[in-house]
């Protein structure tokens, strides 16, 4: 368990915000862009989805790191974290998909076809795998992972209301559909440059 | 040596009580499944084509066991057959399947039209399109690159002399082929119908005899003598009102440019029947 890095509050705190908006997922470090450009057409889709990646980043979390720190680290099979990450992450969605649809049907259906579609999806690996590279213990990786699912809710939002407006617009024929949106995409992920270095001298 | 055997074994561990645990939790938690849900589903083709308006046959199965009021007879695939079986499994009247055939509403083969391009793109209408309104002369007309004949599930379309061909007798009246056409050329119809305007140029009639001689040119001799009044011609072009419409075909014999063509048109389901 050496080398693991303690935060006290104040880390924590910047922790969440840079996760948010400097190191934003979506924006920033271009993952989960599928989910992004598929789901981002209706706000209450886009929220949908959100709150399930939120939920399915903090979870696997929870389960990850205890995985990296007392399964796999203490034999040297930390070279398999990929994979056994993977592995874990899809069946714990599948658990959960499970037990919801058991317990709590409402909430099942509100999540709907956006859990599985989360299984795969590589912002949520990437939340874990970065936990363990970037050696946070386990509260600020629980908090990263928080802070990375708002982002990805930030992101969808945002871009569920830039959608809403292009849709109104009419478009040059040859940028219609899927190029508009990329165009669009990258105009907002240039805008969240302007993010860097504010949170470590708003909190520094 | 060892190390290897210790990592597969414990990827393997690892995975079997994953699958352990998902296979024992949906057992235990298991949600009762309306059970005539599998039986609707059974009945149903299977094409998920899309016709009934719902998101395939597993979408359409859904909304007849759970939805009030959902109709037995919106497969036209399955046709009657299908909305019989789906009727008695329900317990509601059995409704008729209006069966449907896809027609293609272009003539314009190589000898009546030509090409503007020698077109070498990718082999699809939809790119072809994208290129100066398309390959033909006529830019509303069949392209013959056949994206409908690669959607089509039964091989009902055939492309011949530069333009696609519908084998009614092969038709499922499933509509797939109409939602890929660039040119919007493919309607689907009853198929008791027996009068079809086969062009969808909306050009002025001197425009569209230059481009093609199969083209319907406006020259209202089919409202004047339709003697039920069910032909009319709206910007340019004739069309047919299947309400009023007798199907006695008095339109195609007397249309200068036979773009007005009757014929049979009976779907793969009329000839269960026959």
């Amino acid at each position: 368990m050496e080398g693991i890095i303690h935060l006290d509050f104040r880390g924590i705190i910047i922790l969440l915000m840079s996760a948010v908006f400097v190191n934003n997922y979506v924006l920033q470090k271009f993952l989960g862009i599928c989910s992004f450009l598929g789901v981002s057409k209706k706000l209450d889709q886009a929220t949908g989805m959100s709150i399930a990646v939120i939920f399915v980043m903090m979870l696997s979390t929870a389960v990850t790191w205890p995985i990296q720190y007392y399964l796999l680290n203490p034999h040297g099979l930390g070279y398999l974290q990929t994979i056994v990450f993977i592995l874990v992450i899809a069946a714990l969605v599948q658990l959960v998909e499970i037990v919801l649809k058991k317990y709590i049907p409402a909430l099942h259906s509100a999540m709907g076809i956006y859990l599985p579609l989360i299984t795969t999806n590589c912002a949520v690996l990437a939340v874990t795998i970065l936990n363990v590279d970037k050696q946070y213990d386990f509260l600020a990786s629980m908090v990263n992972a928080l802070g990375s699912g708002l982002g990805y809710f930030l992101a969808m939002v945002m871009f569920s209301g830039v959608r809403s407006r292009m849709e109104s617009e009419e478009t040059p024929k040859a940028f219609e559909g899927l190029p508009i949106l990329l165009v669009a995409a990258s105009i907002v992920s240039v805008s969240f440059f302007g993010f860097a270095g504010v949170i470590e001298n708003l909190f520094g | 040596m060892e190390g290897i055997v210790f990592a597969i074994v414990s990827v393997t561990v690892i995975g079997i009580v994953c699958a352990v645990m998902l296979a024992v939790a949906s057992k235990v938690m298991a949600v009762k499944e309306d059970e005539r849900f599998p039986a609707v589903r059974e009945c149903l083709p299977g094409a998920n084509c899309g016709a009934c308006g719902y998101a395939g046959c597993d979408g359409y199965a859904h909304a007849l066991v759970e939805g009030e009021g959902v109709k037995t007879n919106l497969c036209v695939p399955g046709a009657d057959n299908v909305s019989r079986k789906l009727s008695e499994l329900l317990g509601v009247a059995f409704e008729d399947v209006v069966e449907k055939v896809a027609v293609i509403k272009c003539r314009g083969d190589c000898s009546v039209t030509s090409e503007k391009m020698d077109y070498q793109g990718i082999e699809s209408c939809k790119a072809a399109k994208l290129l100066f309104g398309g390959t033909g002369k006529c830019s509303f007309g069949c392209m013959g690159l056949g994206d409908c004949a690669a959607v089509c599930p039964n091989n009902a379309i055939c492309l011949e002399n530069g333009i696609a061909h519908v084998n009614t007798r092969l038709c499922i009246g499933c509509g797939m082929c109409a939602s890929v056409c660039p040119n919007k050329l493919i309607t689907i119809m009853p198929d008791i119908e027996k009068v079809i305007v086969t062009c969808s140029n909306t050009e002025k009639g001197a425009v569209t005899r230059k481009e093609c001689t199969h083209g319907c040119i406006a020259c209202k001799k089919c409202e004047k003598e339709c003697p039920v009044g069910a032909v009319t011609v709206v910007d340019n072009l004739a069309r047919i009102d299947y309400d009023k419409c007798t199907n006695c075909g008095h339109c195609a014999e007397v249309c200068p440019t036979h773009c007005i063509v009757k014929g049979d048109f009976s779907g793969i389901h009329r000839m269960d029947q026959e």
